[in-house]
């Protein structure tokens, strides 16, 4: 495949003030990622400071109350700061660092890589601002206020649907006005090559210590791993290692709202066309004349129109199947899973959990399928109560 | 190559950026009209766009008012062949987001373009190596790929300069478009750079807002690129911007030729 290329997805469709900034970059990811000072410095913070490796749960209960396959959490939600981000952005701020940058910039649509990012910045003394949609800085009040805790000054984006797309857009902007001392750490498998590689490489711990994890614990690969799907992240880390065993299925689960069927959703798969944006071809939630769409999901992380190059390039080829959760399926999923197992999980994770409540008695019990519990759900019970007709307010 | 371009560039030019749609797709031929006889002498057609990201806050509202206003392609297309009925000589040239063209079909893009006589594109979001997308179907119908060079693009330049086609489009700052009352770019090297490797003729764009400007940037270039200060009038005066605009046609196009 050509470089930066997944198929015919990819690419590196940006402003020409940004190419030799994104180059430099490129050459500066494939040093680092061969050098083992750089690898020693990145696994001592994944270890002592992120708290890798995470957890691969048995969750007993969820299994002997579903009938079917053994199921297994990839506790991602234990990681410093709540959730699989870390991973990436330890990788990105570390490398920015040694690239002589004194300054990260990062969107963020929940708020976890927000806080991550801040959390990076502060452990490694970068000044750092975050790109964050007023729709969501209202949803997420709580994250905002741990960002500008951790130092970041945090911009309410006001343009747009102001959630994740636009706070990307801004992100760009604010890049390409400050592109020397400043790195974009992007938070998913997207954006212009070689973002969804870096990205993609850092969040592949995930699949790399679960492999191992069940080989130990099962003697045998899982029948199928399950994780959500915005950008991507989460489940490109949880899909990587595992594309070349064939018998090991790989489905992402996407949002879709208030139904695939209805204008509020975000299920790109699903209802998606190809198309070039944010620096990639891929598929896109759009119109016909290619303007992008408005999205909707319970959930800001998975609120996105887009889906990562690397997605799209498993879709095509059949290797990954792609589904799409309803709110109302990620929110009862969300709260099975706390009384089930005692374990809030983030509401996008949420999505991947109520796949597997579907399917797991599809499966006999000599099989396993892991779930990436990409965060925890601290950040979303007031959001979820709301949902629930019960009036908190953070 | 368009001939409209090179006569538009036989004096230092002034042109004139709107976006499309913008209160509405019938005071956009209006205000065309009204800049081309205040003196433009290329006139680049912005067709709106969801998510322009290479645009500031006042291209970006005109934008979101366009496409709210009810804009689409089919009338940016007859926008821009009412314009072109109108002033057979004036260079027209498309500025776009690259998936409205991906999404329409390059090869029928290009075609709506020949046919109604437009000379040119720009794609803010399609770097040179990106090209391939839609070079093909551009060339087969005869329409010019505007290339931007920006501060950053060191030596790029010569890469872009030697494929450089219509005119090249010289992004005068670091960011996004909008007004800027001081541009630090070095202008006058990267000039002196682009014409090593290409004559074709140069026009400074973002950030050029004031006949102070048009007057030493033409001096440097060939010519210059007004954008952001032509939407704010529009912005500003709603359905009556049109003497405006003259007025101000006029007093950047003096200013491009020392007046």
């Amino acid at each position: 495949m050509e470089k930066g290329r997944y198929g015919i997805h990819g690419g590196q469709y940006i402003p020409e003030t940004l190419m030799n900034e994104i180059h430099k970059l490129e050459e500066s990811y494939e040093f680092y990622k061969n050098d083992k000072e750089f690898n020693d410095e990145l696994n001592t913070l994944l270890r002592e400071y992120a708290g890798r490796p995470s957890l691969l749960y048995y969750a007993e209960k969820m299994t002997k109350d579903l009938g079917g396959a053994k199921i297994y959490l990839k506790r991602e939600d234990l990681n410093h700061t709540g959730s699989h981000k870390i991973n990436n952005v330890l990788g990105q701020v570390l490398m920015a660092k040694k690239m002589g940058k004194t300054r990260v910039i990062a969107e963020t649509g929940a708020g976890q890589h927000g806080v991550a990012t801040a959390t990076a910045a502060a452990l490694m003394d970068m000044e750092c601002e975050i790109f964050m949609g007023k729709e969501d800085t209202d949803r997420q009040a709580l994250n905002v206020y741990r960002m500008e805790l951790l130092g970041a000054k945090v911009n309410a984006v006001t343009t747009g649907t102001m959630t994740l797309k636009d706070a990307v857009n801004e992100a760009m902007r604010e890049w390409v006005s400050r592109v020397n001392d400043t790195h974009y750490v992007l938070g998913s498998v997207m954006g212009p090559h070689p973002f969804p590689m870096i990205v993609r490489d850092f969040q592949s711990v995930i699949s790399k210590e679960a492999k191992q994890q069940i080989l130990e614990l099962e003697g045998k690969l899982p029948a199928a791993v399950v994780a959500c799907v915005g950008g991507g992240s989460n489940s490109m880390g949880m899909f990587y290692n595992f594309i070349n065993d064939k018998e090991v299925e790989l489905i992402g689960c996407e949002a879709a709202g208030k139904g695939v069927d209805t204008p509020q959703n975000a299920a790109t798969i699903a209802n998606g066309t190809l198309g070039i944006f944010h620096g990639m071809k891929s598929y896109f939630c759009q119109n016909d004349e290619g303007q992008i769409a408005p999205v909707y999901s319970i959930s800001a992380g998975l609120d996105y129109p887009g889906i990562g190059p690397e997605h799209a390039y498993l879709h095509d080829i059949g290797r990954a199947q792609y589904v799409p959760i309803t709110d109302e399926e990620a929110v009862a999923a969300f709260e099975y899973l706390a009384r089930t197992e005692g374990i809030i999980c983030a509401v996008e994770s949420a999505h991947a959990i109520a796949q597997v409540m579907k399917i797991a008695k599809n499966y006999s019990p000599d099989q396993s399928i892991i779930i990436c519990l990409s965060g925890r759900g601290d950040k979303d019970v007031a959001a979820i109560a709301r949902y629930r007709g019960v009036k908190i307010y953070e | 190559m368009s001939k409209r371009i090179d006569n538009a560039f036989k004096e230092k030019a002034f042109v004139a950026f709107l976006t499309a749609g913008d209160p509405s797709i019938e005071k956009s031929e209006e205000y065309i009209g009204r800049l081309i006889d205040g003196g433009a002498d290329v006139i680049e057609i912005g067709i709106p766009f969801s998510d322009p990201i290479a645009e500031g806050p006042v291209i970006q509202a005109a934008n979101i008012r366009s496409l709210s206003a009810g804009c689409d392609l089919s009338k940016v297309f007859t926008l821009a062949e009412n314009v072109r009925k109108k002033y057979p000589d004036t260079a027209i040239v498309f500025l776009t987001y690259l998936n409205p063209v991906y999404k329409y079909g390059a090869d029928e893009f290009f075609a709506k373009c020949e046919q109604i006589g437009v000379d040119g594109i720009i794609v803010p979001d399609m770097p040179f190596e990106e090209k391939g997308e839609i070079a093909d179907a551009a060339k087969a119908h005869g329409i010019d790929i505007i290339s931007l060079i920006a501060p950053t693009s060191e030596d790029r330049i010569k890469l872009i300069a030697k494929q450089a086609e219509g005119y090249i489009y010289i992004v005068s700052s670091m960011g996004v478009t909008g007004m800027r009352s001081e541009i630090k770019t070095d202008i006058r090297s990267i000039v002196e750079a682009v014409r090593k490797y290409s004559d074709k003729p140069t026009a400074v764009g973002f950030g050029i807002n004031k006949p102070e400007q048009a007057a030493k940037y033409s001096a440097i270039a060939d010519g210059v690129i007004v954008g952001s200060a032509i939407v704010k009038m529009v912005e500003q005066y709603g359905e009556n911007a049109g003497d405006k605009l003259y007025e101000y046609a006029k007093m950047m196009k003096n200013a491009c030729l020392g007046k």
